[in-house]
């Protein structure tokens, strides 16, 4: 009995009549491809090629089907597709699984369910995984045009849907329609993008693959890796200031420093992060000379930030290293904000560890015998480590260097061949050879990587950072002084450092485009594209970077100073409830706008009332002429006349603009006639 | 707007009739507008007022033949319709027509007959032919029907179903004439006596040019919508039983252009609506609350509720 009660409540025991499909309208099917079109192009960027080619085939078999009103291929046909195709992915990316695997998988899928459009049903599979596959080009990109495409493709889908029920003449007032629909949906998104609740990152968790290729810096050097990194234009940062731009000669942004060499490769000792091994990070401020400013940092999958030489207060969840390095406790995965404030006069760590300034000491044994001897001699002559400092600055400045980033490969030696043959290199190769001079004449040195310079837009003031701007300079441990920064590049090749590295290299070394500007039109690319990328970065900072921090910023702006859940629901409901009563107010508007005639026949109607006299919501014209003469005799004709006029318009065949100027005439007469009468 | 034709012949014939009915004039009008509109009328007063006075006067205005039933309860239909006898001479049956086949047909105390003679009747009026013995008659054109009821709470009476109420277009009150009114006809004496001496003001080859035109007056989209909205009124008050029917809304509209083009206009005006809606709906609205048709005061709170624009 009770199983039997259950089933029914299940349905099982129903034997349901499976209901006729409804047939599919012939002229939806365009617009069905235009959708799976439309929502899978921008994938064709990363699918396989062979996915892409597959896709385009199908999609154009369809299309050609449909021109020529043809049957659609069997089921056996289709599932044979289906599975080879299926197999193909799964081959091709060894899962079925993950995000890539599932995009082309879904892609894959999208060309093949237009083959089977035979119902209603069909066409809203389409629309539906199209809504889907919307979402999953943000995996990929997050950018403006992204953006665009994706609203485009929205009002497609929207318009599809009233074109599956039927609604619209023309394809153009169907996108019209559809347009104005999402259109309206904006404010109510706007509300809900601004007090929604945010998590950190994404909402949706990324996964691992994700951050692969990232470029940035890394924390070994060896010769030619910096060479890389200039030759691309990407942007490394953002940085905006808050307290006046310093000195372009002062803006040394800070990353790993390293001090292992074996000889070919600068590393980072590991040991240097641990804090019971190392005395902790001090930056004494010697004049209160500060920089304010916030950066927003491109990911680049790594842990360290790049503050300005030295930083002195930081952001939650971020701390010194021991060597002054910035880190973060996680990889940094999005483009995120930090603000930091740097005391650019400063000294740092005036009594390191010896443990730490005879790590700074080791050189690789039996390598680079020249430079060896070269500090030996000015150890023995000058005695006073600043002094050799600066002997090896005047050897870079007085013997023949060039700043190229072509050097010539180097050999065993690679120091020796630098410092004494080829001299031919850019900061990486100046400030290794100044480090290894440093050491072999006992003074604590190490190499530390970073960017240097950067150029602000001049749209949005933000200063922006790239790759190219790249850098690596050395730092000497002096007694008294402690770390002191010191740049051999600047002393190559002071351009480097004054201008920028466009200025600093020969022409006809590759660059990437724009980092050197001559010519006219160039300046005008140049131009086009800080404008491009200050809309860029405003879309980063407020649509992209929109996170849980940047949305207590706004809120506190609002006047909600510790916004809790509690508020920002209350918020979201107030702010959807305000459009939804502007947008019921706007339409109530809308109904009662009349046309040109009723309207001027109500002014008439408020004229009259100026003169005491008050038409009943159900008089018409003649009534109203009538009793009017008989009230008011004097204001009959005038009412008469009106009274005609306004039945014609309304009541009589023939609508013409003279008797709607009558009427608006009369209604001047009896106001002119209040005026007279007062 | 310079007079035509058609509204001088027809002031005419308003004016003669005012001559006759005094102080009526509205219900003149409306009687007159209810046959330009092709529909039978319904008077129904109490006795004396002048409801067979105003049938006469109609009738002979406009120059149509005319007779007369009087309406009593043992009356058969064949009193109406008319019979067959056999003709000795011939060795046939002979039709001999009832007074129906007239013109204007005058019937009576229409509510003193038994619902089957007044059966026989009605499907005439609705049909506009006869059917005796097998043999489809045609009634003369045009075809104009004018009852006259005493009010059903008279004794002796059989109240007409509602369908049959709705054949007739109009539903005409008289009420008592007004002082003046009464005087003059008290100074002048009774008026039936003048009838027989009342000149035709239209021939009947005029009526149907006339009809014509009437249907013709234009009812714009603005007061269709006017017409719509009291229609449903109607339908959504709770006063009422029934709202008025769609038959019920073309005999509204069909009224509304007669008593425009009486007044002169080539258009329809929520006005013309308002004045013939009680003629039209009262007889066709039940009220809720009492047994009993809608009063015109029913009509004009309902009207009250629907604003013109």
């Amino acid at each position: 009995m009770v199983i039997e009660r259950i089933r029914t409540i299940l349905g099982r025991n129903r034997r349901r009549e499976k209901p006729a499909p409804v047939p599919l309208e012939r002229g939806v099917i365009p617009w069905l491809l235009a959708v799976a079109l439309a929502t899978s192009l921008p994938h064709a960027e990363h699918l396989p090629l062979w996915l892409t080619l597959i896709f385009s085939t199908l999609l154009i078999g369809r299309t050609w089907l449909w021109q020529r009103n043809a049957r659609l291929p069997a089921r056996w046909l289709l599932a044979l597709i289906a599975i080879t195709g299926t197999a193909g992915i799964a081959w091709h990316y060894r899962t079925l699984f993950g995000r890539d695997a599932g995009v082309a998988l879904l892609v894959f899928f999208m060309a093949l369910k237009p083959l089977e459009l035979h119902a209603r049903r069909d066409g809203l599979v389409i629309v539906m995984l199209g809504f889907f596959l919307l979402l999953t080009h943000y995996f990929h990109s997050q950018s403006i045009p992204t953006g665009l495409w994706l609203f485009a493709t929205t009002i497609l889908l929207t318009a599809t849907l009233i074109r599956m029920n039927g609604g619209g003449p023309s394809p153009r007032r169907i996108l019209g329609d559809a347009a104005t629909l999402v259109a309206q949906a904006l404010p109510l998104m706007l509300v809900f993008f601004l007090f929604f609740p945010r998590v950190q990152g994404p909402l949706w968790g990324l996964p691992r693959d994700a951050h692969a290729g990232l470029t940035g810096l890394s924390d070994r050097m060896s010769p030619g890796s910096l060479n890389q990194l200039i030759q691309s234009g990407e942007i490394a940062f953002r940085a905006q200031f808050t307290s006046p731009l310093p000195a372009r000669s002062q803006l040394y942004w800070r990353g790993p420093v390293l001090d292992l060499y074996d000889g070919l490769t600068w590393r980072a000792n590991p040991r240097n992060a641990l804090r019971s091994a190392n005395k902790p990070a001090a930056v004494e401020i010697l004049r209160p000379n500060f920089a304010d400013y916030t950066l927003t940092l491109e990911p680049h999958n790594q842990r360290w930030l790049l503050a300005l030489d030295l930083p002195i207060s930081f952001p939650e969840g971020t701390g010194l290293w021991p060597t002054f390095e910035t880190l973060a406790r996680e990889p940094v995965r999005y483009r995120t904000r930090y603000s930091f404030r740097s005391a650019l006069d400063h000294a740092a760590n005036r009594d390191e560890t010896p443990r730490m300034r005879t790590q700074s000491l080791r050189l690789p044994a039996n390598l680079n015998p020249r430079t060896r001897q070269l500090a030996r001699e000015w150890q023995e002559t000058l005695g006073d480590p600043e002094r050799i400092s600066a002997a090896a600055l005047r050897f870079f400045r007085d013997e023949k260097f060039f700043y190229t980033l072509q050097p010539p490969l180097l050999g065993e030696h690679a120091i020796d061949e630098f410092l004494f043959d080829s001299r031919r290199g850019f900061c990486e190769h100046y400030a290794a050879a100044y480090v290894v001079l440093m050491r072999a004449a006992g003074i604590p040195a190490r190499v530390v990587t970073g960017y240097q310079g950067g150029e602000i837009n001049p749209i949005d003031g933000y200063l922006t950072v790239r790759q190219s701007d790249a850098h690596a300079w050395a730092e000497i441990w002096l007694e008294g002084r402690g770390w002191t920064r010191v740049d051999p590049t600047a002393a190559v090749a002071p351009s480097r450092i004054e201008r920028g590295i466009g200025a600093a290299l020969p022409a006809g070394d590759p660059l990437p485009a724009l980092v050197r500007v001559d010519g006219d039109w160039l300046r005008r690319l140049q131009q086009l594209r800080h404008r491009w990328e200050a809309a860029n970065n405003a879309w980063n900072q407020w649509v992209i970077g929109y996170n849980p921090q940047r949305q207590r910023e706004v809120l506190s702006r609002i006047g909600m100073k510790s916004p809790d859940w509690r508020m920002m629901s209350l918020a979201l409901a107030a702010g959807s409830t305000l459009i939804l009563a502007f947008v019921a107010i706007g339409m109530l508007c809308r109904r009662t706008k009349a046309p040109a005639d009723q309207r001027a026949w109500l002014d008439l109607c408020r004229a009259l009332e100026r003169h005491g006299i008050h038409r009943l919501p159900w008089e018409g014209p003649f009534a109203l002429a009538e009793r009017v003469c008989r009230e008011h005799p004097e204001l009959s004709e005038i009412t008469k006349e009106a009274a005609g006029c306004y039945a014609t318009l309304r009541y009589g065949e023939t609508n013409s603009p003279e008797h709607l100027r009558a009427l608006q005439n009369c209604t001047k007469r009896l106001a002119s006639r209040r005026r007279k009468t007062r | 707007m310079t007079p035509s034709p058609h509204s001088t012949q027809l002031a005419k014939v308003i004016a003669a009739a005012n001559r006759v009915i005094l102080g009526k004039d509205a219900q003149v009008r409306l009687a007159l507008a209810c046959l330009l509109a092709r529909g039978h009328l319904l008077i129904e007063d109490l006795p004396g007022v002048g409801k067979t006075t105003l049938a006469h006067t109609l009738a002979r205005l406009m120059g149509l033949q005319f007779s007369r039933i009087q309406f009593t309860s043992d009356m058969l239909p064949a009193d109406v319709i008319g019979l067959s006898i056999f003709d000795r001479e011939r060795s046939d049956f002979r039709f001999l027509p009832g007074p129906i086949f007239s013109q204007v047909l005058l019937a009576d105390e229409i509510n003193r007959a038994t619902p089957k003679t007044q059966s026989a009747l009605l499907e005439a009026m609705e049909e506009r032919q006869v059917t005796v013995e097998g043999a489809t008659r045609p009634l003369p054109e045009p075809f104009f029907v004018i009852a006259t009821q005493n009010p059903s709470t008279q004794i002796g009476t059989f109240p007409l179903p509602e369908s049959q109420l709705d054949r007739f277009l109009l539903r005409l009150e008289l009420g008592y004439p007004d002082r003046a009114a009464e005087r003059a006809l008290l100074e002048g004496g009774g008026r039936r006596d003048t009838l027989p001496d009342l000149a035709a003001a239209l021939t009947p080859d005029q009526i149907g040019p006339l009809q014509s035109a009437a249907a013709a007056t234009h009812a714009s989209p603005a007061l269709l919508d006017y017409v719509q909205a009291l229609v449903e009124a109607t339908r959504n008050s709770p006063r009422f039983i029934h709202g008025l029917s769609p038959r019920a809304a073309l005999a509204l509209l069909a009224v509304a252009r007669a008593w425009a083009f009486l007044a002169g206009r080539n258009m329809v005006v929520p006005e013309d609506v308002q004045a013939v809606l009680p003629s039209v709906a009262c007889h066709r609205l039940q009220l809720a609350d009492s047994a009993g048709h809608a009063r015109p005061e029913d009509i004009a709170g309902l009207v009250r509720t629907v604003p013109v624009v």
